[in-house]
């Protein structure tokens, strides 16, 4: 069964059209790579998927595990099981990791209707979870992403990913800020998660990130729209031919 | 228009002078100076972003009789309640309070209009001089240490549709060495239109300490005026917090005189108004001699169409070398008709000083409200976070933890019924 289905999506930022008819499936246990330059509308599509503001839909459907989507709060989007890792994620002064963490998880587990986990049982689960990805207590006490380094940062979303277990991850430039040693780390958490029941989609501008997070089936995005989708070989002959079979010039 | 308006109805002024009783001497002079100088206008520089003239509007009338008043909870900041004074409608009801089993060198009782009007008071101190007839005494001698901190609560009553007006004075004095916590609660949830006009007068001596923390959480017809100054001697700390959240208008107006070297004072305070509330803070940091600190974090939110003022005055004499002095300044703007009016004002006389200032005012940031929300939290909870983690910063300035904790707990609570 399709986990997501996205149909025609045409969206709109100050008049402006930044994607302009997006069609893309993806059923649970697939992780499907969307490639693309800058500009193409990726950071878009994620931003539009989790429900920022600021973005104007003028045509075309998402239905997330039989959901409409777009219909949904940004909230309840989280709550049904989407989950945007950031590609900059956003530091919080004065509200901990763990205080936000806790409200989080206990606010889709409310959603599921499931018991909140008290004080106990949560910290045995987020100490699990953050030594798995090489957290140190400290970096879990903290007020959320302040002071972190980019790698700290990500490992956090990666975190949050693994507290909240979503069916549906979007991976926005998870690799963009990062080193090798931080980006293996992070592979290896999204790697963990992946599972029958679950899907991923994993935004980037480069290939490297998908020598770790090996994908199923591979997207190019340009000028608003997939131009092209194929096997995980795409991302390897996009990383040496580029995008300019696509009618796109980069910029360096 | 005020003109016409002042021939049908008695203005504020007018309406207190016919309500006082008889007053011979130093009282009825005072009183005479405040007819007569009227309220304070906006074009009086201390004034200049508290409007008064709701004040004119007002009936007043007299105040019920305490006695008379069925009085459900008494407001604590503490666990298990200690000494504490207990006013209702202004007057002393010594059957709420609990004076007893206190250290020896320890006085704390309800005052009798000790007061006498000096020519120079501002006016509500003058009106406060001239009428007050009962208040709060706390007399700590030298070298005490009196560990359980005292409460002070002031509980609003009204009868009618009138409005009342009282007019507590507090005296709180530390002797060299002694110690002592002070919580003054003033609490007035559903009390109606009144006027509590409160002046305090603080002494803590050398290398005394004193912490002096304040929840003005006044009914939202009240008008809350409160006068403080506190004199400082060499070697004191004074730790001092005002969380201002009820009240229609609030004017918190204290005056701190650093007066010998080595003193640690911290003046800060928070609010969170909304409505058409108007929360006023504005203080004085007088230091008068070398070698003394001074800090203070003042942070606020307000929705609705309310308006928050802060004045912040320090001044450091030509004496005053070595003075540390810090200020800063924020308010959450939670609507477009959300106000803050700021006005930091250093006046430095002397040259080897270390003084810094800040003031910012902002709205909440959409960037954390939309990584919060697509974690599953919710709107409302998502604005709660933000907004504690903002007053957290003033009100992580509050030394003792229990009162710190209450405080927190009374804010939170403002946040959850918006």
């Amino acid at each position: 069964m399709s986990l997501i289905e996205i149909k025609n999506l045409h969206a709109t930022v100050d008049g402006k059209a930044i994607l302009k008819g997006i069609d893309l499936t993806i059923n649970a246990g697939e992780v499907h790579a969307i490639m693309g330059p800058n500009g193409a509308g990726k950071s878009t599509l994620s931003y539009v998927l989790a429900g920022r503001e600021g973005y104007e839909i003028t045509e075309g459907s998402v239905t997330f595990d039989g959901q409409d989507l777009l219909s949904m709060e940004i909230e309840e989007r989280a709550a049904a099981g989407l989950f945007l890792a950031f590609q900059y994620p956003v530091e919080i002064p004065g509200v901990s990791n763990t205080t936000f963490l806790k409200e989080a998880l206990n606010a889709v587990r409310k959603t599921r209707g499931e018991t909140p986990l008290d004080a106990m049982q949560f910290l045995k689960l987020i100490r699990a979870k953050a030594k798995d990805l090489s957290m140190t207590d400290d970096m879990i006490k903290r007020a959320v992403n302040v002071g972190f380094s980019g790698g700290e940062k990500k490992r956090n979303e990666a975190l949050q990913m693994a507290v909240l277990q979503p069916k549906l991850a979007i991976l926005d430039e998870t690799d963009s800020g990062l080193d090798i040693d931080a980006l293996k780390i992070v592979a290896e958490g999204v790697n963990k998660l992946r599972g029958p029941e679950r899907g991923m989609l994993v935004i980037t501008h480069y290939q490297r990130l998908l020598d770790y997070i090996v994908p199923d089936v591979v997207h190019v995005l340009a000028n608003g729209r997939i131009v092209k989708s194929g096997g995980k070989e795409l991302a390897l002959e996009l990383e040496a031919n580029g995008y300019a079979q696509f009618g796109v010039t980069e910029a360096a | 228009m005020r003109d016409e308006q002042n021939q049908t109805a008695k203005n504020f002024v007018e309406q207190v002078v016919a309500l006082a009783p008889a007053l011979a001497g130093p009282r009825g002079e005072g009183l005479e100076r405040f007819a007569k100088a009227g309220l304070p206008s906006t074009r009086v520089e201390a004034w200049k972003f508290t409007n008064l003239r709701g004040l004119d509007k007002l009936t007043l009338g007299p105040a019920p009789d305490a006695a008379t008043v069925t009085v459900d909870a008494i407001p604590t900041a503490l666990d298990a309640p200690g000494p504490r004074l207990v006013f209702v409608a202004g007057q002393y009801r010594a059957d709420l309070s609990r004076v007893g089993a206190l250290p020896e060198g320890v006085v704390l009782a309800a005052s009798t209009g000790d007061a006498t009007p000096v020519a120079g008071e501002g006016p509500f101190r003058a009106l406060n001089s001239a009428l007050s007839s009962q208040g709060a005494a706390l007399r700590v001698a030298a070298g005490v240490k009196l560990a359980s901190p005292v409460e002070l609560v002031f509980i609003a009553a009204t009868t009618g549709d009138k409005a009342a007006l009282w007019n507590p004075r507090i005296t709180i004095d530390i002797a060299d060495g002694a110690e002592a916590t002070v919580v003054e609660h003033h609490a007035g949830a559903n009390a109606g239109t009144y006027v509590s006009n409160i002046v305090a007068d603080v002494t803590v001596g050398v290398a005394a300490r004193l912490h002096h923390y304040k929840l003005q959480a006044e009914g939202l017809d009240a008008w809350h005026l409160a006068n403080i100054s506190t004199h400082l001697a060499r070697d004191a700390v004074y730790d001092t917090f005002v969380l201002n959240l009820g009240a229609r208008l609030s004017r918190h107006e204290a005056r701190q005189v650093l007066d010998g070297t080595g003193i640690a004072a911290r003046v800060s305070g928070a609010y969170a108004i909304s409505g058409n509330q108007v929360s006023d803070i504005t203080t004085l940091i007088d230091h008068a001699k070398p070698h003394c600190t001074s800090r203070e974090v003042v942070k606020g939110v307000i929705d609705g169409s309310a308006r928050a003022v802060f004045q912040g005055k320090i001044i450091v004499r030509p004496d005053a070398q070595k003075t540390d002095g810090y200020q800063l300044n924020r308010a959450l703007l939670l609507s477009d008709q959300a106000e803050i009016n700021s006005k930091p004002e250093l006046e430095i006389y002397a040259d080897d000083v270390k003084c810094s200032h800040g003031a910012t005012a902002g709205e909440l940031d959409e960037d954390q409200m939309f990584y919060l929300r697509a974690r599953g939290i919710p709107r409302d909870a998502a604005r709660v976070l933000l907004i504690g983690a903002f007053l957290d910063e003033a009100l992580d300035e509050i030394i003792d933890e229990t009162v710190r904790a209450y405080f927190r707990a009374r804010a939170e609570a403002w946040m959850g019924a918006r």
